[in-house]
């Protein structure tokens, strides 16, 4: 699915992968986080091929948050977050309680996740990864199914993740968040790498034609852009007219 | 010691006596019992006592250690078809009878019995071994695919079971082996205790290893594997798990349904939910389940006793249908 694809990832950074539905993004994730063996070729981690490690040495240095996962048991708050420790193989009460501290989950942490409002419920989610006290956090899509509000909440506590040196990696649909809030992006389509930079570099209206087919230009300041389309695919364009 | 382990174990040594007790003749403590009270407790109930809580702690563990694998909360451990490979491998035996030396006569249906659950666990091996998601391995089917190969498995078993019944050598065969079917523990002794009783605890502690790693699929294959579970050493951990508890109890008991599934039910509101917290609580549940459910059917007046196997299903058929409901409005 994806091709001729090589990138070295910084820690102490967010990193974004955009793209077009069906251009690989979380693929690629899968791949980085040694889930997903690639047809050809390896993805290293710190210099040892994630392929050789340890299903256990790995986990430790690599948290995963999948899309939008459903939760099997109702379990409670503290429960789940405590799931974070299953790589390290201890009680890591320490990690714990730091991660339900930095996700503000103290006043829910006996609650059952059942009945969790869909913010809380992506906090908890993180929440359960930041337990894991990982090197590396790759994230599919943690934003999808939030709101305006928790979507900024929850980016902040990606920032804050990557201001604490560890290296970020999130797959993100909405091109804006990627350009606010990101130090770098990839653009794929096709399973290809289309731009690799800084978002102003990366997320250039040139390269929203070339992936998504859309013209498309961005409005306001660093920081706190917006994206206005003018025209989506030509094929869509026939169908409304 | 977890509550509901204390709870169940509580419950377990209040059981025990009073099962030992009851029966067609009833033995009082405090008065002189019959003249072969020992005799009716040491040969007849304690063998049978101690058989009913093997069985019954290796279906609860296998049933917790199921739901947890498939996170569904309605899986039975029967789903693995290995329940009924050990009856196949039973059926077998009858039909063998006529020329099975009579030395090993009596061994020869439980050990055709293990035989058919250690067949369906090499079955169910190859068949994982095809459709595990392995980051190594690339694509695959994974637990999904899985489970539809384990009741492949049963229905094959089960059609083979049903032409062994069909062309039974005997009516007296025929008769033997639908009884024999319908799981009971009467006229068991020592001998069926020391079969079952190593290969259950062995299972229990097989799928006790694997315990953590169930927790892990809270969040789904994808999450699990990320925490470093290994999805093929987890699924050989529950073949081999659940082929001894389960198998060993076919083996001497014949088949004994609806334990497995309704037992984690019980012990779930007791513990924090997740699949590690309900295993040895579930073993011990079910032994409370099963060693009950054997004294009432023990004393029930009825002409002829009333099969064990029959009995839970009656009981556990309803249940299932009630856990039904309760999923339909969202309390599951």
């Amino acid at each position: 699915m994806i091709a001729d694809l090589s990138t070295t990832l910084e820690p102490g950074r967010i990193t974004a992968i955009v793209g077009p539905n069906g251009a690989g993004k979380s693929s690629l994730l899968l791949g980085l986080a040694g889930l997903l063996a690639p047809a050809s070729g390896t993805v290293t981690l710190g210099g040892d091929d994630i392929a050789g490690l340890h299903p256990r040495v790995r986990a430790q240095a690599i948290g995963y948050l999948p899309q939008a996962p459903d939760i099997a048991w109702d379990v409670a708050v503290e429960a789940l977050v405590a799931l974070g420790r299953l790589p390290w193989r201890d009680r890591g009460t320490d990690a714990i309680e730091a991660a339900l501290d930095a996700l503000s989950l103290q006043p829910l942490r006996r609650r059952p996740v059942s009945q969790l409002s869909g913010g809380e419920r992506a906090r908890v989610l993180l929440a359960r990864v930041l337990a894991g006290e990982p090197r590396w956090i790759l994230a599919d899509e943690p934003l999808a199914a939030l709101d305006l509000a928790h979507q900024l909440a929850l980016t902040a506590h990606f920032t804050a993740c990557a201001a604490n040196g560890q290296g970020v990696v999130v797959v993100l649909h909405d091109l804006a968040i990627a350009m606010n809030h990101a130090d770098r992006v990839l653009v794929l389509k096709d399973g290809r790498l289309i731009a690799d930079g800084p978002p102003e570099l990366a997320l250039d209206p040139q390269v929203i034609a070339q992936g998504w087919g859309v013209k498309a230009r961005w409005l306001g300041v660093r920081g706190a852009m917006a994206l206005v389309a003018h025209s989506g695919p030509e094929r869509a364009n026939r169908v409304i007219e | 010691m977890t509550r509901a382990s204390l709870v169940f174990g509580a419950l377990l040594t209040v059981l025990v006596p009073l099962s030992l007790l009851a029966g067609r003749v009833w033995i009082a403590p405090w008065a002189d019992g019959p003249a072969n009270a020992a005799l009716i407790l040491g040969e007849l109930r304690l063998p049978r006592a101690m058989l009913a809580i093997t069985i019954g702690a290796g279906l609860g563990a296998a049933g917790a250690a199921m739901q947890g694998y498939l996170r569904n909360p309605l899986a039975d451990p029967g789903l693995f078809g290995i329940a009924p490979m050990a009856a196949l491998g039973a059926v077998a035996s009858f039909w063998l009878g006529a020329v099975i030396p009579p030395a090993f006569a009596a061994w020869a249906l439980p050990v055709m019995a293990l035989a058919g659950a250690g067949l369906g666990m090499a079955l169910l091996a190859l068949i994982a071994g095809r459709t595990s998601s392995d980051a190594a391995g690339g694509a695959g089917g994974g637990i999904a695919l899985f489970t539809l190969a384990g009741l492949m498995l049963a229905s094959l078993a089960g059609a083979l079971t049903a032409l062994a019944i069909t062309l039974a050598p005997s009516p007296f065969a025929l008769s033997e082996i639908v009884l024999w079917l319908n799981g009971a523990l009467t006229d068991r002794s020592w001998r069926e205790v020391a079969i079952a009783a190593p290969l259950v605890a062995a299972g229990i502690a097989v799928l006790a290893l694997a315990a953590r790693n169930l927790d892990a699929l809270t969040l789904g294959e994808d999450a699990a594997r990320s925490m470093g579970v290994e999805p093929r050493r987890l699924l050989a951990l529950l073949v081999v798990g659940i082929g001894l508890t389960v198998g060993a109890g076919v083996a001497v008991a014949g088949i004994i349904g609806f334990v497995g599934l309704v037992v984690p039910h019980l012990v779930r509101p007791l513990t924090n939910r997740l699949p590690s917290s309900l295993i040895v609580p579930s073993a011990l549940a079910g032994a409370c389940l099963v060693l009950a459910a054997d004294s009432i059917v023990r004393i029930l007046p009825m002409v002829t006793e009333l099969r064990l196997g029959i009995a839970l299903s009656l009981i556990g058929a309803p249940f299932f249908g009630w856990l039904l409901l309760r999923m339909r409005r969202g309390q599951l």
